[in-house]
């Protein structure tokens, strides 16, 4: 049996969410609140900390909720999960920046982590010094860096500028002057958190080969991306990290998938648009996602004020930007609603996964009034991702992508109910 | 759809594995593999030594970059570290010496106050420096493990530096009035520990609270301002302050210190030992409670910093 070099038992961490304050309506209740603010300050300040694990309250967050995995000696394994998920949050319980609230985790060996490639960079020191700085905040001794100072040079490659302050340094070359020296640490455990996009795309090569090198040599490295082919390249097992629960996953294949499905069906299934701040109109949407090949949208709009009716338009952006669809609202697929009614309509892109290459969506979504396009204007409102051709196994149907738009035929459905809103 | 988690076997870990040890120093034989137990830490702690000790290269230069960067792009350069005692002094000379005439026992007043302004500007300057130094590095805090003491002791450590270049003016200003140090003078290594304990005993205790409670950031740099009429900076202890409250008056640690400035530098009187020894005790007292007061909040920093 291989010796594990991290085990994590239910480890737990709570954060507590800030509490919107209330405010007082009256001037005289607007004093009071003045004058007991530094007491109501002081509360919230100390409520940020001392959490237990019995904390069950509203605004306490639980990032991460008694997560339990091994990674064996000289194993490299990847950790995906959305945004929010707990990815960060376990990785800096591991490199001991914070404590948990419960559970423990055991490492044996040397570990660096990397959360941030550049940590205790000053600007006005220069590259030399920077490198020493940087390489001890990382944890290696001063003789550890001066044997590898050529060589982080090198890789690096701002030899001319080692004698000038780093602020006089393009951004590109801090960091890739804080890569180079991230890249020659030799610990026995690496933690990598998102740090290979850096640089141009020729130093991203030379970065992912480095990765390479050090999966290959035998340490044990956690490494986390939201770059899938990065993951699968340097990953032989992955966990899935979602909502503070971390799954793992033998295969790295199986785990992006799984992911993927989790981007694909929001965990709660309806998207809260916004917030409801009292405004006119009060969108919410659920993306349905993707079933057969289609993406469905489902978006319901609240209408406070007389409006007469209500459309709804939506654009797909692709990951670098691009329009992949865009439709505006028009009068055929516009709805008569009055105050207090809920306009539903239902969105669906034919075909939408057969059309478009692998990669996360992101739908922006608004309502319009007769006169006013963009009454209510929601960008983001969700994301899709899908699957690479490759992974999903189907005919490359590219149907011509014309000037970014392609030719994706939509149906919309729509409809009006006459149920008051809950608000 | 919530994933569920992988309920995994309790593994073996070896009991004589101490909580937080350090992540393995790289002269340690590679056949001890450093073990690391991560879970919530409920006793306290002082300091592990064997930890400081694998960083201490860090340490030094943390010390070293705060020195380097403070006078970066500055024509005066670490002049600044003679202007701000000089003009302090040139200020209380015509204030209180001439204008209030407070009693100096027969010293210059110029070398009387500059006496106490260099360790006075030192002990200021330091705990400023020091309280601030973990909300100062809050990225670098939230970002890699390390020793976190290594911020509030850098930044009183790096003072050092300022406090040397004004201790040769004090020297030169000593051989222009023509005053040579008594034999005590061997002493001054003493005084000078003291200084900076009190002065890192401080920033501890501020530092770790100033991290979550901004206040102490903005209330600070105003206490130290007043703390220098608690201390015999413009006066005397032996003239001004009553006898009766002489060792009350003590427990400001820094009193005690700059009388035994006065003391070996200038041949005052003796040594005011009962000051010291009172400042000692407070100091010894306000350091152990302060490491553990900062040990105990080091695991939120990363949290509310």
């Amino acid at each position: 049996m291989t010796t594990k070099a991290i085990t994590v038992e239910d480890l737990s961490k709570a954060y507590r969410l800030g509490e919107f304050a209330e405010r007082a309506d009256t001037a005289v209740g607007a004093l009071a609140d003045v004058l007991r603010a530094p007491l109501r300050n002081f509360h919230r300040l100390r409520r940020q900390t001392g959490l237990t694990v019995d904390d069950r309250g509203d605004d306490v967050l639980w990032a991460l909720r008694d997560v339990s995995f091994e990674v064996a000696e000289g194993e490299v394994v990847g950790v995906i999960g959305r945004n929010g998920a707990g990815k960060s949050t376990l990785l800096k319980i591991l490199s001991r920046i914070t404590e948990p609230t419960a559970g423990r985790a055991v490492i044996r060996g040397r570990v660096s982590s990397l959360l941030e490639v550049g940590t205790g960079f000053h600007p006005e020191l220069s590259g030399r010094e920077n490198i020493y700085m940087n390489g001890t905040i990382l944890g290696m001794s001063k003789r550890e860096i001066d044997s590898k100072f050529d060589e982080i040079v090198d890789f690096s490659g701002v030899e001319r500028f080692l004698d000038t302050p780093t602020k006089r340094y393009s951004s590109g070359m801090q960091v890739r002057l804080a890569f180079a020296v991230a890249a020659h640490l030799e610990p026995e455990i690496l933690i990598i958190d998102e740090v290979l996009a850096v640089g141009d795309t020729q130093f991203q090569a030379k970065c992912l080969g480095k990765m390479q090198d050090v999966a290959t040599s035998g340490r044990t490295v956690l490494f986390v991306s939201h770059n899938l082919n990065a993951v699968r390249s340097l990953c032989k097992r992955c966990n899935v990290v979602e909502a503070g629960n971390v799954t793992e996953f033998d295969d790295t294949d199986e785990a992006i998938a799984t992911y993927q499905e989790l981007n694909a069906m929001p965990a709660e299934n309806q998207i809260q648009l916004g917030r409801d701040n009292g405004a006119d109109a009060f969108i919410s949407a659920a993306i349905v996602a993707i079933s057969e090949s289609d993406l469905n949208i489902d978006v319901t709009a609240t209408l406070r004020t007389k409006l007469g009716s209500l459309g709804c338009g939506f654009r797909v952006r692709a990951p670098d930007g691009t329009r992949v669809c865009e439709q505006g609202a028009n009068v055929s697929n516009a709805v008569v609603v009055n105050p207090g009614q809920t306009a539903t309509f239902s969105l669906r892109l034919r075909e939408f996964a057969e059309r478009v290459n692998g990669g996360d969506y992101l739908v922006d979504l608004w309502v319009s009034a007769p006169g006013i396009e963009k009454f209510h204007e929601v960008t983001c409102a969700g994301q899709v991702t899908i699957a690479p051709r490759a992974a999903r196994n189907t005919v490359a149907v590219l149907t011509a992508r014309r000037n970014g738009v392609s030719r994706i035929p939509v149906d919309v459905i729509c409809t009006s109910s006459d149920q008051e809103s809950s608000n | 759809m919530p994933t569920t988690t992988l309920p995994q076997p309790n593994a073996e870990t070896s009991p004589q594995a101490a909580p937080g040890q350090s992540p393995g120093t790289s002269d340690a034989p590679a056949a001890v593999v450093a073990e690391t137990i991560i879970e919530p830490r409920k006793s306290w702690r002082l300091f592990d030594p064997k930890e400081l000790n694998a960083y201490r290269d860090l340490f030094r230069f943390l010390v070293w970059r705060k020195i380097r960067v403070r006078y970066a792009q500055s024509a005066i350069g670490v002049g600044w570290a003679v202007i701000q005692p000089v003009f302090s002094a040139i200020v209380f000379t015509i204030v209180f010496g001439r204008m209030a005439g407070i009693d100096t026992g027969g010293v210059p007043y110029p070398l009387f106050v500059f006496a106490a302004l260099v360790p006075w500007t030192y002990f200021a300057n330091a705990t400023t420096d020091g309280i601030s130094s973990l909300v100062g590095e809050a990225s670098m805090i939230r970002k890699v493990y390390f020793p976190r003491l290594f911020l509030p002791m850098s930044a009183v450590s790096a003072k050092l530096v300022d406090f040397l270049i004004a201790m040769l003016c004090l020297a030169a200003l000593m051989v222009v009035y023509g005053r040579p140090p008594s034999w005590s003078v061997v002493l001054l290594p003493l005084l000078i520990a003291l200084l900076v304990a009190a002065a890192t005993a401080i920033s501890l205790w501020l530092a770790a609270l100033a991290v979550q409670f901004r206040d102490v950031n903005y209330a600070a740099p105003f206490f130290i301002q007043l703390g220098m009429y608690a201390s015999p900076v413009v006066y005397s202890t032996a003239i001004s302050v009553p006898d009766r409250y002489r060792l009350l008056y003590a427990i400001n640690p820094i009193a005690g210190v700059i009388e035994g400035f006065r003391a070996t530098l200038l041949g005052t009187g003796p040594m005011p030992w009962d000051m010291i020894a009172v400042g000692a005790a407070t100091t010894t007292v306000a350091l152990l409670s302060g490491l553990v007061f900062f040990r105990s909040k080091e695991k939120i920093f990363a949290d509310v910093a």
